[in-house]
């Protein structure tokens, strides 16, 4: 009860010590808004990298360095199928989700064929599981070199469609309606995985796989199965998160790193395998990444330096009050 | 169809390159409850994760009800109606208690058609039914980690060590549970506390340096003062 407390404790000391930081160096409400709103753009695509990472290292003990690679196939996918030729005649607002959905699955499909693949016949050798998942990463960075060349692709305004090209103003500022909708959808994402989590049976099992895989087996669970499944589910919303993150970012062959390196932060610093950290440490390193990039658009300040060093220093942080993560236990 | 439910013939099963079992037999006739006693790193454990193929034998043949386990994944084997409480419980402890019941399942409804029995058992659980497992007591995790076994139809259950840390009238609570389970289930114990099996069990299997070096009923090991001083230590 007093670790909930002082969990508690923290994490609200954090984003306040951010939200006051931010509200002191913006010269006005209106940066001050869009710099949270920022913030929770970015933590609501590290989550959709960080989530997948999390349940599946929770349950199988696999640090999946793949994990950016499917966030960047998600982008690359989504891009090539709003702006080929197959579905050219259909509304680019149909066109959008679609493309969306046939990243997703393929990113699920992608996921299967990796776990039961390459991954099942190394259970027992987790170093083996580390290296092949960074072996993965780097196939997939060559893939996609191969089919789409090195050049990076951006959205361009000529080929939009409706939600992408809106905007609103706060205080006078503008934000693209976009990425509210990518900080919605990411929300909902938050709540559906917690119920799926909370509410299922496939729920209760990965829950208790997490504390106890064997011991589920023992119950007469296929956890295999249950492997496949969770796999499978991270692999697809890390696509997910790449295709939604697509008319915004584009699709380039370093946004997999530059956001696997930052889930991988946000992973441990919510706490291994906890659902709930993972969602936490999210928004609290997307904020602090809005926040130091706004503090580091000065000119005497390297910006590029500071946003990307700032998850780290989140980490470390949170590691010297709290060794085990915010949400973690002792493993 | 044989009178045992359970037969062990001959195992051998390594921990890494340790060779643990070295052609262990038992026997476990139906409805009855048959201990398994031994020195602790005798082998105890090992033969039940061996049964359940948690820990698979190299040699030799596991047959629960004529069929051979031998090969088959844990999870198939505790299908066939074989239950499982481990040493330490291993309860779910960020699940509650009716968490902890539920995922037990095999069939819809497993939990609804034997909660009653389950409360009549241990009544405790009835009140801590939303709780999480983390914050029961050692004896309430036993007595969790054994109502799990309990949801679904299971013809054998494997319990291992239950009164292990628990204080002596918990203790008495779960043999009177016990007692009652294998009115309608056959039990395979593991147990170091002599008096406690003795009191419980119809048959005896000892088991010594990964051997079975004796086996029979009860009621003449408790006789067989030479025999219990020598592989249990027991005076």
């Amino acid at each position: 009860m007093q670790q909930q407390r002082s969990t508690l404790l923290m994490i609200t000391a954090l984003f306040l010590g951010l939200l006051v930081f931010s509200f002191l160096t913006t010269d006005d409400l209106g940066s001050f808004g869009i710099t949270i709103l920022s913030g929770l753009f970015q933590g609501m695509l590290l989550f959709l990298v960080a989530s997948g990472l999390s349940i599946i290292f929770g349950l199988m003990d696999i640090l999946n360095f793949a994990q950016g690679g499917f966030f960047m196939v998600g982008a690359y996918i989504t891009f090539a199928v709003f702006h080929g030729e197959t579905f050219a005649q259909l509304d680019p607002n149909l066109r959008f989700p679609l493309a969306i959905l046939i990243a997703t699955a393929a990113g699920g499909i992608l996921g299967i064929i990796l776990e039961r693949g390459l991954l099942r016949p190394l259970y027992a050798r987790p170093i083996f599981q580390l290296v092949l998942t960074f072996g993965v990463a780097i196939v997939i960075g060559e893939a996609i070199k191969a089919i789409w060349g090195t050049v990076a692709y951006s959205w361009s305004p000529l080929t939009s469609f409706g939600i992408h090209q809106a905007s609103f103003s706060l205080f006078d500022q503008q934000f693209g309606l976009y990425r509210l909708f990518v900080i919605g959808v990411g929300l909902l994402l938050i709540v559906l995985i917690a119920l799926l989590l909370q509410r299922t049976r496939i729920g209760i099992i990965i829950r208790a796989g997490v504390e106890d895989s064997e011991m589920v087996e023992a119950l007469g669970i296929n956890v295999r199965a249950v492997f496949t499944q969770v796999f499978m589910l991270g692999c697809a919303v890390a696509t997910f998160g790449g295709a939604i993150a697509a008319p915004f970012l584009g699709a380039s062959l370093g946004m997999g790193n530059a956001f696997l390196l930052a889930a991988i932060s946000v992973v441990v610093l919510g706490g291994l395998g906890s659902y709930a950290g993972t969602a936490v440490g999210s928004l609290l390193v997307g904020l602090a990444i809005a926040v130091v990039a706004k503090f580091a658009s000065r000119p005497e300040i390297n910006q590029t330096v500071w946003s990307s060093i700032t998850p780290m220093i989140l980490l470390v942080l949170v590691l010297l009050a709290r060794p085990s993560g915010l949400f973690g236990k002792e493993r | 169809m044989s009178d045992n439910i359970l037969e062990v013939r001959g195992i051998h099963t390594f921990i890494g390159q340790f060779h643990i079992l070295e052609g262990v037999n038992v026997s476990v006739p139906r409805s009855s409850i048959t201990v398994l006693l031994g020195r602790n790193g005798a082998g105890k454990t090992t033969t039940l994760r061996s049964v359940l193929g948690l820990t698979p034998p190299r040699q030799g043949e596991v047959l629960f009800d004529g069929q051979a386990v031998n090969g088959k994944r844990p999870y198939t084997i505790a299908q066939m109606g074989i239950g499982y409480v481990p040493e330490h419980r291993a309860i779910f402890r960020d699940l509650s208690v009716r968490e902890n019941l539920e995922i037990a399942e095999r069939q819809k409804g497993d939990l609804e058609r034997h909660i009653d029995f389950i409360f009549e058992l241990f009544p405790d659980l009835k009140r801590l039914i939303h709780l999480s497992g983390g914050n029961l007591s050692g004896g309430q995790q036993q007595m969790l980690s054994i109502a799990r076994a309990l949801v679904p139809e299971n013809r054998l259950l494997l319990i291992d060590e239950p009164s292990e840390g628990l204080a002596p009238v918990i203790i008495e609570q779960l043999m009177e549970a016990i007692r009652k389970l294998a009115a309608q289930t056959t039990v395979l114990l593991v147990e170091q506390n002599f008096i406690m099996a003795s009191r419980l069990a119809d048959q005896y299997t000892i088991i010594d340096d990964g051997q079975a070096v004796a086996s029979g009923k009860m009621r003449d090991l408790v006789q067989d003062e030479a025999l219990v001083q020598r592989y249990l230590g027991v005076a």
